[in-house]
C-alpha cells in the first residue's frame, strides 16, 4: 500500500517544486517526506496495539505471575518475553530491579527481563517494520528475546549476588515478609480506551522529533552519499566490523527512534545488516546514564559483568544476522 | 489537610507529575502539601516498582504513568 504513496510523494516533489528527480536533493526530499509519513503511520497503529497488550500486563502482574509459577527453566524466556509488552521509564528500573528481587524472583531473570523491555518496545517494532520489512522486524524481536533469555541464563549461573550493594542487601532481608500483590479494579476494554489512547498520543510526541530528526539525517545521507561507499571498510570479511560497532555503540546514549532511520540508510549503503543491529543494540541496550543509575543497587563489578556479558551476547548476534541475512 | 506525596527519582515523567498536582492543587484551592521523594531508599518503602507514583494520605493513587488532569483532581478530592 505504500508503493501508492511512493509515487505520490515522487511527483510531488518532481512536479510541484519542479525539481529533477535525479538530483541529490530531489532525492533526499523524497525520502524524507515519503518515510516520514510511512513511519508515523505505523508508529500509530504498533504504538496503540502495543498499549493495549500492555494494559493486560502492567509491572505488577508480571512480578506476581514469576513469583507464584514454576516454570521449570522457562522463567528467563517468560521475562524476556514479558519484556516486550512492557515498556518501563529507564528511571523506574531500580524500583523494578529491587521489586522483582525482592519478591523472589533470580538476579538472572530479572536481567532477562532488564535487557530484553528497552531492546524490543513499540517503538522500535513500528520503525523497524517501516524500514525494513516483516521478515527483518520478526528477526529482530526473536533475536531481542533471546538475547535476554540468553545473558539472564548466563547471569544466573555465574552466582552474583553477593556483588549487590549492601542496602539493597537490607531491603531484601527487611521485606520477606511484606508481600505485595497487585490490586486492581477490573476494567473492561472500552473503560481502558482513553488511557490507552492517551497513552499512544503521549509517546508519539515524546518520540517524534527524534524519529524527524533520524529520517532527516537519513535523508541527507542517502541523497548524498554513494552507494556501497561503506562497503569497504565495513563489509562481511571484515571479522571485526561487529564487535567494533557494539562497542563503539555503548557510550553513545540515543533510542531506537532517532538510530533506526540512520541504519537502514547505512545498511542501503553497503553495511552489512548484523553490524549495523549489532551497533543499534549496543546504542539502545548498553548506555551510560542506565549504568549510573544501577549503580544504586549493583557494584561496579556486578554492572561491568552485567554490561560484558550483554555485549557479548550482541556481538554475536550480529555475526548470526550477517550469516543468516 | 492531604499530605500528597509525589515518588520518582526526577526523569521527565516525575517532573511531569509533579507539576500536574501543584496544578491541580492551586487551581482549585486545595488544601494539601505536596512533598517530593526522590531518594530511592524511602521510595522502596512504598513497594511500588514504577515510578512515577502519586500516594495521597498513605494510599498509593497512580503509579507508574503520567494521569490526566481530570484523574488528578478527581483522586483529591474524592
Amino acid at each position: 500500500m505504500f508503493h501508492v504513496l511512493l509515487y505520490i510523494v515522487k511527483s510531488y516533489v518532481n512536479i510541484l517544486l519542479k525539481l529533477n528527480s535525479e538530483s541529490h536533493f530531489a532525492k533526499a526530499l523524497d525520502f524524507f517526506i515519503y518515510d516520514s509519513i510511512k513511519i508515523i503511520t505505523l508508529l500509530v497503529i504498533i504504538i496503540f496495539l502495543m498499549g493495549f497488550v500492555n494494559s493486560y500486563f502492567p509491572v505488577e502482574r508480571v512480578k506476581n505471575y514469576l513469583t507464584t509459577h514454576k516454570l521449570f527453566g522457562l522463567d528467563y524466556f517468560m521475562a524476556s518475553l514479558f519484556g516486550v509488552v512492557t515498556p518501563f521509564c529507564s528511571c523506574s528500573s531500580v524500583p523494578l530491579f529491587i521489586g522483582f528481587v525482592r519478591g523472589g524472583i533470580p538476579l538472572g531473570v530479572t536481567f532477562a527481563f532488564l535487557i530484553t523491555s528497552p531492546l524490543v518496545n513499540e517503538v522500535a517494532i513500528g520503525l523497524f517494520l517501516g524500514l525494513f520489512g516483516f521478515k527483518i522486524t520478526a528477526i529482530y524481536i526473536i533475536s531481542g528475546i533471546l538475547l535476554g533469555t540468553i545473558s539472564g541464563f548466563i547471569l544466573q549461573h555465574l552466582k552474583l549476588d553477593k556483588l549487590l550493594t549492601p542496602w539493597v542487601k537490607e531491603v531484601l532481608m527487611a521485606s520477606k515478609n511484606n508481600p505485595n500483590s497487585l490490586k486492581e479494579e477490573p476494567k473492561s476494554f472500552i473503560e481502558k480506551l482513553p488511557t490507552i489512547y492517551n497513552d499512544t498520543i503521549k509517546i508519539l510526541k515524546g518520540v517524534i522529533p527524534y524519529v524527524l530528526v533520524g529520517i532527516a539525517i537519513g535523508g541527507i545521507m542517502h541523497g548524498y552519499i554513494p552507494e556501497g561507499f561503506f562497503e569497504q571498510y565495513m563489509n562481511k570479511n571484515n571479522i571485526f566490523a561487529v564487535p567494533l560497532a557494539t562497542i563503539l555503540a555503548v557510550p553513545m546514549y540515543s533510542n531506537a527512534s532517532g538510530i533506526l532511520p540512520v541504519v537502514q540508510v547505512l545498511v542501503s549503503k553497503g553495511i552489512p545488516l548484523g553490524t549495523a543491529i549489532a551497533f543499534m543494540m549496543g546504542v539502545v541496550a548498553l548506555s551510560l546514564p542506565e549504568a549510573m543509575l544501577l549503580k544504586k543497587v549493583m557494584s561496579l563489578k556486578l554492572i561491568g559483568i552485567f554490561f560484558s556479558v550483554v555485549t557479548l551476547c550482541i556481538i554475536i548476534s550480529g555475526y548470526l544476522f550477517n550469516v543468516i541475512l | 489537610m492531604k499530605t500528597i506525596k509525589i515518588l520518582g527519582t526526577g526523569c521527565s515523567k516525575c517532573k511531569a507529575v509533579t507539576d500536574l498536582v501543584q496544578n491541580v492543587v492551586s487551581e482549585n484551592n486545595i488544601d494539601a502539601h505536596i512533598e517530593k521523594i526522590e531518594d530511592i531508599a524511602e521510595i522502596m518503602t512504598f513497594n511500588v516498582m514504577s515510578t512515577p507514583a502519586i500516594v495521597i494520605d498513605g494510599v498509593i493513587g497512580i503509579k507508574g504513568r503520567v494521569p490526566s488532569k481530570n484523574e488528578v483532581y478527581e483522586l483529591l478530592t474524592k
